[in-house]
């Protein structure tokens, strides 16, 4: 059956922010569907709140809608559109739900909009606890021992039957948020009430605990005739209990004999055809029980998920795109996999191994449980490929960025004793001590006790258990007690084990070691740093002293395993198994000029989409100008490592050897670093002075804006002010600064991204609290220095991205932030063009910016973050390079930022682009950050220095209120319309927190607020109920919280102890998921969008409206032939 | 079967192809040098299927799945009694075994059946080589590559060699092991003295197929690859099955004059090479592919229901549709290249497909073919 015709307009759902469980895997596949789908002749129509997708570049559809996905928008944008169908199987579990809400209400049949891709009710029996069990009683496949309840009765009737531990499974919710397991009644009452509040329909199903058992995914399509491939198996090396995103996972399966596979693959097919999947594709995942091989079916998504966009970058066969098509009539015999020219129903062979080790970001919420459960607490991925597992693991474990630096001992690093204790103390109270990083001078235990500690350690799961696995293993550790600890597989235990040999082997060889000794450690996926660290290579000149013995080759990722012959752009670095065996087969020759983008790496806080979101702009861009564009990255869940997006790809990590053993395949002419984030950045001085051609804004000035000295000689060169401070190489230094400043002071290590360890501090004894933290955050880096200024209090910042060519500066945006400073910029929410400064501070913070990006001699992008008090203007810091705000400029401005950046960095002037000095929109544009606190309870929610966000919205609107308003909706759900607000605030904000009473009030807001701030609005004459503070006795506010009589919060306080108070209320807030807001200016922006909202209803605006002048397609020049 | 076992120490190794290409690795398994054409797999599941498949006797197998030997090797998965392959190419095996079905692992099985075995090897750059050379001749041992290179040379090419006779089994049998718990539609078991009578003719047969003929509901006796039209005949069967075999089609005359003979006489279906032998008894003729369709994952489209299969196969030639025209249809096609991969005679409601519905190793998409030839058998005693 060919394409339908019988629709014309289809509606696309994207995924929303990214969040932990839901991140850019659903802008590769929206970004894959929008784009076969219009080229199948379709007019497109998305819909997505996340201004850092791909997806939304005005380019992939006909109307793009940067609203909130809610319904009432989603209601708007069809009675607008009015499409003929909606395919949400695209943007995961939010376009999914989405879905079955415009259900639910009658929109889809009001407006006669069909679901494709997925109907209702196989949605429903896929994701309804009791109805999927049902379905697979019905076709004979066993689920885990389950009951489903929906009050806290039944529940606990539930686990009478089934028994401890049981695990809680939400129904409807993405990434197992509200999951979790119970070993107890306590953690029971706990976790169960968390759990029905996740759920959307209050249902959960309590299960069998099957930890122990082997967990395996299968990655199935199914089209309209009943036409079924698997394209993928996958086989995780943490068992059952740890959310598959949070595993390691490996592909294919390595542990099943066929006749075991096959069993997997047919019931693969039984659920599928019986939930009714038949256009589209499905994630499978079964449990299997290691002793008989007996086979549970645990879940399925009926839809493409985070698994099918590893499951693509592992096989090269696209799934989104395969999906998208299958939606609207194909069937996989009249459809080929582009890559290889193979029919799509062609199930794809691996002739290698594929890795993907989670990213974890556990250092960004002190006082999180750290243990891996079956609710996803990761942030982001990587993945590698290599001929063997070993090298596969290895390769991955260093495309990490956690300066680890592959499958390395942790033995001089981790405290395993004291970690022990630590777990123990956090199973019986439920809170995790500190425990500090091994000094260099630590006495070591006595090693029965080390191997104790660590095999105790290791049946706990947490992020670098698999480094304590390797420990375990160097301290003598054997498979198998490491298997009954784990329940890891013994095969893939056995396969660190060999790792450890070789490194026995390596070690005892020192230079000595023979070429095939050398070789063999390649093949298994040792870096030369690593055989440096062994002494098997010199430190000096390591890598010549390496390539005279044996250089990796490339092979392709062609889905057949070489059966036919491919030109696949996809690579991947293999070591031959002895030197000089094997072929290369990259061809890297094509007369055209080559530049080299560097990707980002794994998605973590601090780096996320955005970055990704340029590099691939930049590879869009230069393919446009006629270069040969070369991407290298290691995360799977992007664009970026879309094989579509580039010339080639490299699907390899971001260290200098990896790096380096591409641009000597490749030769490129120019190699951009500035795109990626950290991860490049951080290369482009090693790889200047390895010769490699930079393009863009020199590594000098990269120094010269991260190098506390220089940065100063530069402003006072050009007469700008910055808070005053100074550099510190040790916790004496930074007293010493901190008292000629003043406290507060602002203390950050230098060259690290996102605000790590960054803090503000008010007092000495806090000062040396923070110094401990932020040497675990230089781990791995080059400087070893801390910055200290002084807090600017009270001060607005200002964010400024602007691209230069070295002669002249385009000012992309400036834009306010709308908390005070003090809140990193990456987690504040921020207004363009900048809604409230004097036109006397925006001319300054202007020319400021210029003469910064012309004295630095940047070419491509700059950042800079100003302070303004009054109107002061203070330089806080320069970046010269991408910032993460470049994507959302660019949608409100209508001006591809990135690509123009691109075009200059190979020597493009802005006056050929037609850019003017600054466009100014008419129209409002807000971010606002997403945060993932609800993943872990315990966490302060107060906003810092440190940057803690995943993602970010874009709220678009006439008027500031209206674009606030959105943003906050497209962030967090509704703002209540009616009810009592809480309000408790600092002295400073007493007289704002009065109006805004009174405000409230006006809009039938009832308020209820403590102690002094009670007394104010007493004053003020705003009537209030008095509660008390936590600290006070009870019933008090938290009390009130916990009851449900609260719709919002409005907190704000400063100094330690304050927050230390207050930090309570801000966690039942979460808990009671109702809105909170920890500073006066978020609270006076969201009155203000309260009062706009009233009773109006919602307009939406596609981007091609608000850019109808063409100013989209600004910075396009006419293609040259780049020779 | 839980111990990590102690790999050998490494011996150099090294595969020689009869046109000079050397690829080097290290012993496995037995000692020794054989020689037999060169060609690859893409499955990646069922290592010990494919070692067991008399289909790849005369042939050195080179897996292009990486890992191998992960879940060692057990009784059940043995396709035949003896490896009939001439040797075996990984690129690496596993230090350990792991699977609560293992019985042995893989260096040990080899050594015990006598494959001589090398891993190591680039196996993607030789199959890569294979793709583009075409198949061809090789030794494989420890020998230096002058002598290794000279044996290669030396050996004899499949083409127009009769393998089946070599791998058939020398006496007729009865069969009655059905899949047993592997079974995903396991069927209530007949009376044996109603269920119908199928001759499977062994040119090599797999148990899987004799097993799914019997999970079909078949009494089944299986006869060897020279028996007569006449003697198959007097065994009254109720349908005659044509098995899977090595090798080349054309070389197997007495296999098509019995086909001839039977034709019409009773239903027939044949897999594989006994898919090749019922062409040429229909008047066509067979060639060889330049490399084969050896894999789990070759998708099929039936041509009467336009249905996909995924399928198992392990063929290295293949019938001339063409040479068919007018006698029979092609029931079947391969949707990558177009080859045919089904046949069937109307008149006499004969019928084979060229890929391996009994999988083992693969897919179970083509299942329905067994229950097809019974129904065939049915419509024709009633």
């Amino acid at each position: 059956m060919p394409r339908r015709h019988d629709i014309e307009t289809i509606l696309l759902i994207g995924s929303g922010p990214i969040v932990i469980g839901q991140g850019c895997e659903f802008d590769y596949s929206g970004a894959q569907g929008a784009k076969s789908l219009s080229a199948e002749g379709y007019r497109v129509v998305l819909v997505n709140s996340n201004p850092a997708t791909i997806m939304t570049d005005p380019e992939f559809a006909d109307r793009t809608y940067v609203e909130p996905l809610v319904p009432e928008a989603l209601e708007a944008i069809i009675r607008a559109e009015r499409p003929d169908a909606l395919l949400p199987t695209l943007g995961g579990q939010t376009a999914l739900n989405l879905a079955l809400s415009l259900s639910d209400s009658g929109v889809l049949e009001e407006y006669g909009v069909e679901l494709l891709g997925a109907r209702v009710e196989s949605i429903r029996k896929a994701e309804e606890r009791d109805l999927f069990k049902q379905a697979m009683e019905k076709i004979g496949l066993a689920c885990a021992p389950a009951r489903i309840a929906r009050t806290y009765e039944e529940a606990l009737a539930a686990v009478e039957v089934i028994g401890f531990p049981v695990i809680l499974r939400p129904s409807l919710t993405l990434g197992g948020m509200g999951g979790g397991v119970a070993y107890n009644r306590i953690e029971f009452d706990a976790a169960i009430r968390w759990a029905f509040r996740q759920s959307p329909t209050h249902e959960c199903l309590i299960e069998q605990s099957l930890i122990g058992y082997k967990e395996y995914e299968l990655e199935v399509v199914r089209d309209v005739a009943d036409n079924f491939a698997v394209i993928c198996s996958i086989e995780n090396l943490d068992p059952m209990g740890v959310h598959t995103g949070d595993s390691i996972t490996v592909a294919p399966a390595m542990t099943l004999t066929d006749k075991e596979y096959q069993r997997l693959r047919d019931a693969g097919r039984a659920i599928i055809t019986e939930i009714g999947v038949d256009t589209g594709g499905s994630n499978i995942q079964f449990a299997v029980n290691p002793a008989d091989g007996e086979l549970l079916v645990i879940e399925m998504n009926p839809r493409v998920s985070r698994s099918s966009a590893l499951a693509s970058k592992a096989t090269g066969y696209p799934i989104a795109k395969i999906a998208a098509k299958l939606a609207v009539g194909y069937r996989l015999d009249e459809l080929s996999s582009e890559l290889t020219g193979t029919n799509a129903a062609f199930e794809p062979s691996l002739d290698y191994v594929v890795t993907k080790i989670p990213r974890f970001a556990f250092e960004k919420f002190s006082g999180a449980d750290p243990r891996l459960t079956t609710q996803m607490k990761a942030v982001g991925e990587v993945m590698s490929i290599a001929r063997t597992f070993t090298a596969s693991l290895q390769k991955a474990c260093r495309s990490l960025e956690t300066g680890r630096d592959g499958f390395v001992s942790l033995l001089d690093e981790v405290d395993y004793p004291a970690l022990a204790q630590a777990l123990s103390v956090l199973r019986d109270r439920g809170e995790m001590p500190n425990v500090d990083p091994l000094e260099d001078d630590a006495i070591r235990p006595p090693a029965d006790e080390l191997k104790a500690a660590v095999l105790e350690v290791v049946r706990t799961p947490l992020a670098e258990r698999l480094w304590y696995l390797g420990d375990g293993l160097r301290l003598g550790l054997s498979v198998e007690e490491l298997f009954e600890a784990t329940g890891v597989d013994p095969w893939f235990l056995a396969q660190m084990a060999e790792l450890i040999t070789l490194e026995d082997e390596l070690k005892a060889a020192g230079l000595s070691a023979d070429g095939e000794l050398v070789a063999r450690a390649k093949a298994a996926g040792f870096s030369d740093d690593n055989l440096v660290g062994f002494g098997t290579l010199p430190a000096e000149g390591a890598r010549a002293a390496r390539a005279e013995i044996v250089s990796p080759l490339f092979g392709r990722v062609d889905s057949c395993a070489a059966e036919f012959e491919t030109e696949t752009p996809y690579l991947y670095s293999t070591w031959p198994s002895a030197p000089g065996e094997g072929e290369s087969e990259v061809r890297p020759s094509s007369g055209r000029k080559k530049v080299m983008i560097l990707g980002g790496g794994p998605n973590r806080i601090g780096q996320g989409i955005e970055f990704d979101y340029c590099c691939v702009h930049a590879s869009f861009a230069l393919r446009e100008l006629g270069y040969e564009t070369i991407m290298v990255n290691c995360n799977p869940e992007t664009v970026s490592t879309d094989y579509e997006t580039s010339d080639r790809l490299y699907f390899e990590p971001l260290s200098f050897e990896d790096v380096m053993n591409i641009v000597e395949a490749e030769s490129p002419d120019g190699v951009i670093v500035q795109l990626g984030g950290q991860s490049p950045l951080k290369l482009a001085v090693p790889l200047g002075r390895a010769g490699v051609p930079i393009l863009g804004t020199p590594a000098s000035a990269i120094d010269r804006a991260e190098d506390r000295e220089q940065f100063e000689a530069l402003l006072e060169k050009l007469g700008l002010r910055r808070p005053e401070g100074g550099i510190a190489r040790g916790i004496d230094e930074a007293f010493a600064v901190a008292e000629r400043v003043g406290y507060p002071v602002v203390v950050r290590p230098s060259y690290v991204l996102g605000g790590r360890a960054m803090e503000v501090v008010h007092s000495q004894a806090e000062l040396s609290g923070y110094f401990k933290k932020a040497l675990e955050a230089l781990r791995g880096s080059e400087s070893q220095t801390i910055l200290v200024d002084h807090f600017v209090r009270d001060a607005i910042e200002v964010d400024v991205d602007c691209i230069a060519d070295g002669e002249r500066v385009f000012i992309g945006g400036v834009m306010q932030h709308i908390e005070e400073a003090g809140v990193h910029s990456g987690d504040s929410s921020m207004v363009l063009p900048a809604h409230a400064l004097p036109p006397e501070v925006l001319a300054s913070i202007r020319s400021n910016t210029r003469a910064l990006a012309l004295e630095l001699g940047v070419v491509g992008l700059m950042n800079v973050q100003f302070a303004v008090r009054g109107s002061a203007v203070y330089v806080i810091e320069v970046n010269p390079r991408a910032s993460r705000t470049v994507p959302f400029i660019s949608k409100a401005i209508g001006v591809p930022l990135a690509k123009i950046a691109a075009k200059v960095m190979t020597g493009v002037k802005l006056d050929e682009l037609g850019l003017p000095r600054e466009i100014l929109p008419r129209h409002v544009a807000v971010k606002e950050s997403v945060f993932p606190f609800s993943k872990f309870p315990g966490v302060d929610t107060i906003l810092g220095p440190e940057m803690r966000s995943t993602g970010e919205v874009m709220g678009l609107g006439a008027t500031f209120p209206e674009a606030f308003g959105k943003a906050l909706l497209a962030a967090g759900g509704p703002l209540p319309e009616s009810g009592l607000v809480f309000l408790s605030v600092r002295d400073a904000d007493k007289p704002a927190a009065c109006e805004l009473g009174m405000r409230l009030v006006d809009l039938g807001f009832a308020l209820i607020a403590t102690g002094g701030t009670s007394e104010a609005l007493a004053r003020a004459g705003v009537e209030a109920e008095h509660v008390l503070k936590v600290t006070q006795g009870r019933p008090h506010c938290v009390d009130r919280l916990a009851d449900g009589d609260i719709d919002m919060v409005i907190n704000t306080t400063e100094g330690a102890s304050a927050i230390r108070d207050s930090r309570s209320l801000r966690r039942q807030t979460l808990v009671a998921g109702i809105p909170y807001f920890t500073t006066i200016a978020a609270a006076t922006a969201v009155v203000a969008a309260m009062e706009d909202r009233r009773g109006a209803p919602m307009t939406v605006r596609a981007l091609q409206d608000y850019h109808k002048d063409g100013r989209l397609n600004r910075g396009s020049v006419p293609p040259r032939r780049a020779d | 079967m839980s111990d990590t076992h102690q790999k050998r120490s490494p011996e150099p190794s090294r595969l020689v192809l009869a046109d000079g290409r050397v690829f080097r690795g290290w012993a496995l398994g037995a000692s020794g040098v054989v020689t037999g054409e060169v060609c690859f797999t893409t499955g990646m599941s069922g290592y010990q299927e494919v070692l067991t498949d008399p289909s790849y006797h005369g042939q050195i197998v080179t897996m292009t799945a990486p890992e191998m030997g992960n879940t060692g090797v057990n009784a059940e998965d043995d396709e035949a009694a003896r490896p009939a392959l001439s040797g075996f190419v990984i690129r690496r095996s596993s230090p350990r075994t792991s699977s609560w079905r293992a019985e042995m692992d893989l260096d040990s099985y080899l050594r015990e059946r006598g494959v001589v075995a090398i891993e190591g090897v680039e196996t993607r750059t030789l199959t890569r080589h294979i793709r583009d050379q075409g198949a061809q001749m090789a030794a494989l041992g420890t020998e230096d590559v002058a002598t290794l290179h000279d044996r290669a040379k030396a050996a004899a090419s499949l083409e127009g060699r009769d393998l089946a006779s070599e791998v058939s089994t020398p006496e007729s049998y009865e069969w009655s092991e059905g899949l047993g718990v592997w079974d995903p539609e396991p069927s209530v078991a007949a009376d044996p003295s109603t269920r119908p009578h199928v001759v499977a003719v062994d040119y090599g047969v797999k148990r899987s197929i004799l097993r799914c003929l019997v999970a079909s509901g078949a009494r089944v006796t299986v006869v060897p690859a020279q028996t007569s039209a006449a003697d198959i005949l007097a065994l009254s069967p109720d349908g005659v099955f044509l098995s899977n075999g090595p090798g080349d089609p054309s070389a197997v005359g007495y296999g098509v004059s019995c086909v001839e003979e039977l034709l019409g006489k009773r239903p027939l279906f044949g897999i594989c090479l006994g898919q090749q032998i019922l062409a040429l008894a229909l008047g066509g003729r067979s060639y060889k592919l330049k490399f084969g369709h050896r894999g789990l994952n070759q998708p099929v489209k039936d041509l009467a229901t336009g249905k996909v299969e995924v399928t198992t196969q392990n063929h290295g030639f293949a019938v001339d549709v063409e040479s068919l025209a007018g006698r029979c249809t092609m029931s079947h096609v391969h949707l990558n290249d177009d080859t045919c991969e089904g046949i069937e005679h109307a008149e006499s409601g004969a019928f084979g497909v060229q890929y391996h519905p009994e999988a083992s190793a693969g897919p179970h998409d083509a299942r329905y073919l067994f229950s097809r030839f019974m129904q065939r058998i049915e419509a024709s005693r009633a």
